[in-house]
Formats: C-alpha cells, structure tokens, sequence
C-alpha cells in the first residue's frame, strides 16, 4: 500500500519535472514546477514528516512559487525573447552530464543494495513527525544555526530590494 | 514498502532532470526553476535519511528546513538580478549575459 502511493506520487513528481524543463511558457513551467512541490510534500508525509511536508506546500509551493509568478507577470516577456535553444550541443551535454550523474548515483545505491544497506522500514518513535520536539531541537542544540539563517533571510532581503528597485524613480 | 533506496533513487531522477534543465534552459527564470529542482530533491534525501537511518535525530527534517529557507532566499536574489537585466539590458536569455567575459 505505501509502495504504491510511493510509485504514484514519485511518477507524478518525475512527470512534472521533465514538464518544468520542457514546457516552453516560464508560467506554464511555474506551475508544473509547484505540481512537483505538491507531490515532494506528499512523499514526504509518506514517511511521516509532516512538519517538513507542510514547510513546503507553504513557503514553497505558495511563497516562493508565488514570487516566481510575479517576476513572470512583471517581465512580460515576449515571446521572441523565449528562444528555444537551437545549439544541439548543449542539449547533448546537457544529456550526457544529467546520465552520468544518474549512473553515478545510480551505481552507488545499487552497491548499498547489494551490500545490504540500512534501508528496510524502522518504526519511527512518535516524536519524529512532532512539531513540538523539532522545535525543541531547533531552538536548542541548532539555535546558532537557525540565528545564521535568520541573517542570510536579513541579507537577502536588502540584497533583493537594492538589486530590483528602479534606478530613476525612487532617486527623486 | 517503499524504502530507503527507492527514495534515493527518486531524488537522484530529479537531480539529474534538474542538472539537465539547468544547462538546456536558456531562460534565466527556467534555470532558476531547474535549481529549485535540485534543491527539492536533496530535500527528499535528507528527509529520507532522517526517517531510515537515523529515526531518533530529527536532524535531517531540521536541515530540509534550513534547505528551504536557503532556497527562498536564493530565489529572492536571483530573481531580483533577472529583473535587474531586463530591465536594463532587455534580455532574459543567459547566453546573451556576457559583458564580464572579454
């Protein structure tokens, strides 16, 4: 039973990557691109993260898909601008690295197949999925790297708004 | 029952469409998607190992949130930076990105 909502949602999340890179309108891709997120947070909740699950249909599939839409709305880029690439040199490359990835993880995991790894289901003790022991666990023993994040999203944010704001209009 | 290795294998599939996006996109906003692919899928990992090897720690979920946070951030630069260049230069098109070269 969970194997197969697995495979289910594991084909869906594969169908709506290779949309994502082979859809040729960016808000097309966009929402393929949050169909994946959905599905990742399902595979998640699979396994019982569903802390994480949730993290990500929120900030990812609504914030940062959201922000994604805006700057496609606010280009409006035209159509002769989205060139699909004619160099088949690229798209070879591109072939040929993604596969010799794939066959470098691939070889691997198989090895950990065959060498018996640590990958058979173990019961997870209820406070793995808890929201109030990964907070505890946060705001603890990963405090300082938790502060560090809230920089980097201080950083990022002066960064955003100094690269993105008009250069004319907001001078006078 | 799925396992540890179908996970792996999964995120490895989408790393591997995300690696090959990356370097076919010509659209900035397509290749800052394919990173989100990317990052989705060494999510999965870090969520998968957490759950099967090691239960009791919580470290991989902490980390797939700090992942996320790095990611939104990544995305908010970034997309400020296509702005900026279509806004200035008029181009979405990365190969067109090479005034640094020369």
């Amino acid at each position: 039973m969970q194997l197969a909502i697995f495979t289910i949602f594991s084909i869906m999340c594969i169908a709506g990557a290779i949309l994502v890179i082979t859809l040729r309108s960016p808000v097309s891709s966009a929402i393929a691109l949050v169909f994946v997120m959905c599905t990742i947070a399902g595979l998640f909740a699979l396994i019982g993260g569903l802390f994480v699950a949730a993290i990500q249909v929120i900030v990812y599939a609504g914030a940062v898909m959201v922000l994604f839409l805006f700057v496609i709305m606010l280009l409006n880029i035209k159509d002769e601008l989205i060139q699909r690439d004619e160099k088949k040199l690229t798209r070879i490359l591109g072939g040929v690295l993604g596969a010799a990835f794939l066959l470098e993880i691939g070889f691997f995991v198989r090895k950990g197949l065959t060498s018996g790894s640590p990958g058979l289901f173990m019961p997870a003790p209820n406070e793995f999925s808890s929201i109030e022991s990964i907070s505890t666990s946060i705001f603890t023993k990963y405090l300082f790297a938790f502060e560090v994040t809230s920089i980097l999203l201080l950083v990022a944010i002066v960064g955003a708004i100094m690269l993105a704001r008009g250069k004319g209009r907001t001078e006078t | 029952m799925a396992t540890l290795d179908h996970y792996l294998i999964l995120s490895a599939i989408l790393f591997c469409i995300g690696i090959f996006g990356l370097l076919t996109r010509r659209n900035a906003i397509g290749v800052l998607m394919s990173i989100e692919l990317m990052f989705n899928s060494a999510n999965i990992n870090f969520i998968a190992f957490s759950k099967f090897i090691t239960p009791e720690a919580l470290t991989g979920q902490i980390f797939a949130v700090f992942v996320i946070t790095v990611a939104a951030a990544e995305a908010a630069v970034g997309l400020a930076i296509v702005v900026l260049m279509y806004r200035n230069f008029d181009i979405v098109n990365v190969d067109n990105i090479n005034f640094m070269k020369w």
